[in-house]
């Protein structure tokens, strides 16, 4: 019977693309449970990094190195940190929208700022709306490695230490559970005072070879591990608002494919009713 | 036996964690011995291999390509880097990031190429498409 073959044919396309979507949904759960592992991993380096810079922060060196020191702000560079695919709902846009409500606010307050780019959707934001825009690394890929960072990394620190920014902020999501994810925007450099009770004493290290040669590493990958912290962190952001927007996208496609098959019943049935009347019909006729 | 614990990381995964009756580290300067006790000190590594000496005697190696080590009297944590890195090497990432920046921002105009872009893969496909099926008829 040539009933509604159009309502067919959207009904099969529709149910595709429900495979599609409940596919990618289940790529990003598992995508999302080695993201959370990769997080829990890099998580003692990080400690022990901080439990290091706090006993420097308190050991007693006569080397004070720049990134402890603050200074008044008039320009400060912000690491934005992205997803390079599309598909995660509002997980970008969320961030975006966050940064652009700094900016204005750091307009108001006349301070200038530099943004550096980690993943392909922070780029194509600044192409978009402009702004300087001093480096760049897109293609992370789902497993980061601490030295695709470094270029970035390395800019901003830099620029701290010749002193053209004032201090150095990273946007990016913050992994609360797999439902939600916030997003956020942390202050790097200059450190933060850590607060450790556990040496309330006048010490130092021996530093070998110089104190400033050991801290200005120590330092540097300090803030390098913090950023890749971020990162690997945005990326079970990304897997766990993919799978989120997939299953939401799927429950949609059940719903619509349900709707266009009622109206397909509706359909056949009105046919063949008619059918059977013009039968009846034709028969009283005779 | 006293023992000092040791802590092996680096940024991507925790290596090793326990106690050792001693510890070797490639410190830039030259190796170093750490027995428990040790004075704090901090200092860079180069590229070599951590020994650690189980308090059984048995001894582990793990190869890092450079880092920190940090001395405390009971506690040695090696933060290992997970590359070589080289002053020269760390410059070149920069100049990559950099580049690209600069690379993205000439491309502002980029969404025309990729239009022009897509339209001459279209015209190759279609030409390459013509090109098969001329061939499968003379076949």
């Amino acid at each position: 019977m040539a009933v509604g073959k159009e309502i067919r044919v959207k009904i099969a396309s529709v149910q595709n693309t429900q495979k599609i979507t409940r596919a990618m949904e289940m790529v990003a759960t598992s995508k999302m449970r080695k993201a959370q592992e990769r997080m829990r991993a890099a998580c003692p380096y990080a400690d022990k990094m901080r439990n290091v810079v706090a006993h420097i922060a308190q050991a007693h060196s006569e080397y004070r190195h720049p990134f402890l020191i603050p200074r008044p702000l008039k320009r400060i560079g912000v690491i934005v940190v992205s997803t390079d695919r599309g598909l995660c709902g509002g997980l970008n846009s969320n961030l975006f929208r966050m940064l652009i409500q700094q900016i204005k606010k750091w307009q108001g307050d006349e301070v200038e700022f530099e943004f550096c780019t980690i993943g392909r959707k922070a780029a194509q934001f600044f192409q978009r709306i402009g702004g300087t825009v001093v480096g760049q690394t897109t293609r992370i890929g789902d497993q980061p490695h601490a030295e695709q960072l470094i270029g970035t990394v390395k800019i901003m620190l830099n620029a701290y230490l010749e002193g053209s920014i004032d201090a150095v902020y990273i946007a990016s999501n913050n992994f609360v559970n797999s439902m939600t994810q916030k997003s956020d925007l942390e202050q790097l450099v200059p450190l933060k005072p850590q607060n450790d009770d556990s040496l309330q004493y006048h010490w130092d290290y021996i530093y070998e070879p110089e104190a400033k040669e050991v801290m200005d590493q120590l330092l540097e990958r300090y803030v390098e591990s913090l950023v890749y912290q971020c990162v690997i962190e945005n990326i079970a952001c990304e897997q766990a608002a993919r799978m989120v927007a997939m299953k939401s996208a799927s429950d949609n496609a059940g719903k619509l494919i349900k709707e266009l098959q009622l109206i397909y019943n509706k359909a056949r049935q009105a046919a063949i009713t008619q059918e059977l009347a013009e039968i009846v019909g034709g028969a009283a006729a005779v | 036996m006293s023992t000092i614990h040791v802590d092996i990381v680096s940024a991507e995964r925790e290596i090793f964690s326990g106690e050792a009756a001693m510890v070797f580290a490639p410190a830039i300067l030259g190796e170093v011995g750490i027995a428990p006790g040790h004075a704090a000190m901090l200092t860079r590594m180069g590229p070599g291999e951590v020994r650690v000496q189980l308090p059984s005697g048995e001894q582990q190696a793990f190869y890092v390509s450079g880092g920190m080590l940090e001395v405390l009297p009971k506690v040695v944590t090696v933060l290992s880097d997970t590359a070589v890195r080289a002053h020269d090497l760390d410059e070149a990432a920069v100049l990559k990031a950099k580049q690209q920046a600069e690379e993205s921002l000439k491309d502002r105009s980029g969404k025309l190429d990729l239009s022009r872009a897509q339209a001459e893969l279209a015209e190759l496909a279609a030409q390459l498409q013509t090109i098969q099926r001329l061939r499968r008829r003379g076949g």
